[in-house]
């Protein structure tokens, strides 16, 4: 035990004389917390619309301007040719090309009836979708006036009609960044377990201090120890740096137990500590250790459910996700109790499988960590 | 000191996939013995010094370090001997006083124990201006110095140096052997290699290694006398030149 002393003691000296370590646990935080929640938005603006009228109307001319009002959509070309609005297109300049025909006011007005002819840009899917659905909101929109206006209602509706009303629970403006901020903490946390820790060890095999201590009769455990308690307590500051910061910026307050947030993490660091030193195991130069960790990442983060739902994933994505992948897991959790105010027994089953991660990688690594050759 | 074996190897062996870095070596150290270990670069020095320290599980043979055997007791072994590699190994970001607490500290060094070592070092390595500065702020040949005293720095019976002075200046190799005469008048074995054949000359003992093989084993004045040479360096280029493999 006096050995693990002298190593925390080693270990901290180096951390806190190493600039680039102190700098990413603190502004590492502060900018992927300003940034990317604001950035990685779902929500759709500035989409380019071509208008091609074919029709000169009043009734053209107010759905046109209709349009043009909505913060959503920017009139970047006027015209009467079809042919001219779809280069826009082409030219990956507008997103949508709208195409009222000729006669288009003198076909509501006599026959009741009329058609809209919608183009769109389905290279960037997600906004080409999003932004048709919009564009039918507004025409929606503009149908229901024009109804008001050219048709005498009766006093009971003749047709029946359903309205819905929603009420958004936990998240009630829909706010994005109240969804992503905690999720991309949990990234923060991953990042400075596993790359923090890999590279840190794999350092000493490259500078060679590792075998200066392998020749020591220092116990594999303390060696280990010495190195997992340092990033262990990094972590959770980078969690409390976090939390603060999501608190000042996005004004979020957990609504839960923020207790319970701190005992996950710590089992949850645990266990991405754990495959930090696996990966340490493995690789033998910073370079391997970077890429490895980088690659792991990468994946563990696209599929953790941090960007999109697990539950949209296909089937057998889903089954790895849920087996292998404890950020996945976290980023439940921190969603639960951030902003559902979920308690210890909705994540109870949440803390024991990521107990299991973090002893099958410390396990493994443990094994696999030999002083001699 | 002729009688009391420190170091007992027999036909240690060590092979890595086809290639036999170490072919069944034997010979036996003396306490208090300062024993040069020479050889080529690839000749298998370091793979069969590694083996010794329990850093390398050997393939074959019987070897027993200050008692222990290599096997299986190399954990003990650990305790008693000490360790300079090749590579530069002491914390370059930490202080020449932090290295030599963090050193003493985990060979079991108390408190008191710690103090006096790095005052005792401090001194005797006239680096009491330097003792706060960063390790990588000193010249190599200063480096070299503290990392052979951090080795030392809980009295092993054995140390085991990987050639200690390569690239330093001849002023400081000298003084290193000073270092390492006081260690061996202390009653510590010193197991050294090097390319340095005039440090050939400072040892009771030399053996020398051809692709894994010790070719001869002597003191510097016989091999000198059997070989018909008459410096060191001469007996090393007639045995080195028979080698058939190289790096």
């Amino acid at each position: 035990m006096k050995a693990l002393k002298f190593l925390l003691q080693k270990e901290f000296r180096q951390i806190f004389r190493n600039p680039a370590i102190l700098r990413m646990i603190f502004i590492m935080p502060i900018i992927q917390l300003m940034v990317i929640p604001m950035a990685a938005d779902y929500e759709v603006k500035n989409v380019n619309i071509a208008v091609a009228d074919h029709d000169h109307s009043v009734s053209s001319q107010q759905l046109i301007q209709k349009i043009a009002a909505s913060r959503y959509f920017r009139l970047i070309n006027y015209s009467n040719s079809y042919q001219q609005a779809i280069k826009y297109i082409e030219s990956d300049k507008a997103d949508i090309v709208l195409e009222i025909p000729l006669h288009f006011e003198r076909d509501i007005v006599k026959e009741n009836y009329s058609k809209l002819f919608l183009s769109v840009n389905a290279v960037n899917g997600m906004k080409g979708n999003l932004g048709a659905a919009y564009l039918q909101n507004i025409i929606h929109d503009y149908n229901d006036i024009l109804r008001l206006k050219w048709i005498q209602l009766p006093k009971i509706s003749a047709q029946p009609f359903i309205e819905t009303v929603v009420i958004n629970r936990f998240n009630t403006l829909l706010n994005y960044k109240i969804f992503m901020a905690p999720g991309v903490m949990v990234t923060l946390l991953t990042l400075v377990g596993s790359f923090l820790t890999a590279l840190n060890i794999v350092k000493e095999k490259e500078v060679g201090t590792i075998e200066q201590i392998n020749v020591t009769p220092i116990r594999k455990y303390h060696f280990i120890l010495g190195k997992l308690i340092p990033f262990w307590i990094l972590g959770l500051i980078v969690l409390s740096v976090s939390l603060l910061i999501i608190r000042i910026v996005y004004n979020v307050h957990p609504a839960g137990n923020i207790f319970n947030l701190y005992l996950f993490a710590a089992i949850y660091l645990l266990a991405v500590l754990g495959l930090g030193l696996l990966i340490s195991t493995y690789a033998d130069t910073q370079q391997q250790a970077m890429l490895i960790s980088f690659f792991l990442l990468m994946i563990f983060i696209m599929l953790g459910g941090l960007f999109t739902p697990i539950d949209s994933m296909p089937y057998w994505v889903q089954k790895i996700t849920w087996w292998l992948n404890p950020v996945s897991y976290f980023i439940e959790v921190v969603r639960m109790v951030v902003l559902k105010g979920s308690g210890l027994a909705d994540i109870k089953n949440h803390i024991l499988i990521i107990l299991g991660f973090a002893i099958f990688f410390n396990s493994w690594a443990i094994i696999n960590y030999r002083k001699t050759s | 000191m002729k009688n009391e074996p420190v170091i007992v190897v027999e036909k240690l062996t060590k092979q890595f996939g086809n290639f036999i870095a170490v072919d069944g070596i034997s010979f036996e150290v003396n306490k208090g013995e300062i024993f040069g270990f020479l050889g080529a670069n690839g000749a298998g020095k370091t793979t069969a010094m590694r083996m010794l320290c329990g850093l390398s599980i050997p393939t074959s043979g019987k070897a027993k370090v200050a008692g222990f055997d290599i096997y299986q007791q190399t954990e003990n072994i650990k305790k008693n001997i000490g360790y300079m590699s090749q590579k530069f190994s002491l914390y370059e970001d930490l202080t020449v006083k932090e290295n030599i607490n963090f050193y003493a500290g985990i060979y079991g060094l108390n408190e008191n124990q710690i103090k006096d070592k790095i005052n005792y070092l401090v001194h005797h390595l006239h680096l009491q201006h330097q003792q706060n500065t960063l390790v990588k702020a000193l010249p190599l040949g200063w480096k070299q110095k503290l990392a052979f005293s951090v080795a030392i720095v809980h009295d092993p019976a054995i140390v085991f140096l990987d050639e200690p002075t390569g690239g330093v200046d001849p002023v400081t190799r000298r003084e290193f052997w000073e270092m390492i005469y006081d260690a061996s008048e202390k009653g510590i074995t010193i197991f050294v290699t090097t390319h340095y054949m005039d440090e050939a000359e400072y040892c009771n003992r030399v053996s020398i290694m051809v692709d894994g093989r010790i070719e001869a084993l002597d003191s510097p004045k016989k091999l000198k006398q059997n070989f018909e040479c008459v410096s060191m360096d001469e007996v090393f280029l007639k045995l080195a030149r028979k080698a058939t493999r190289s790096e």
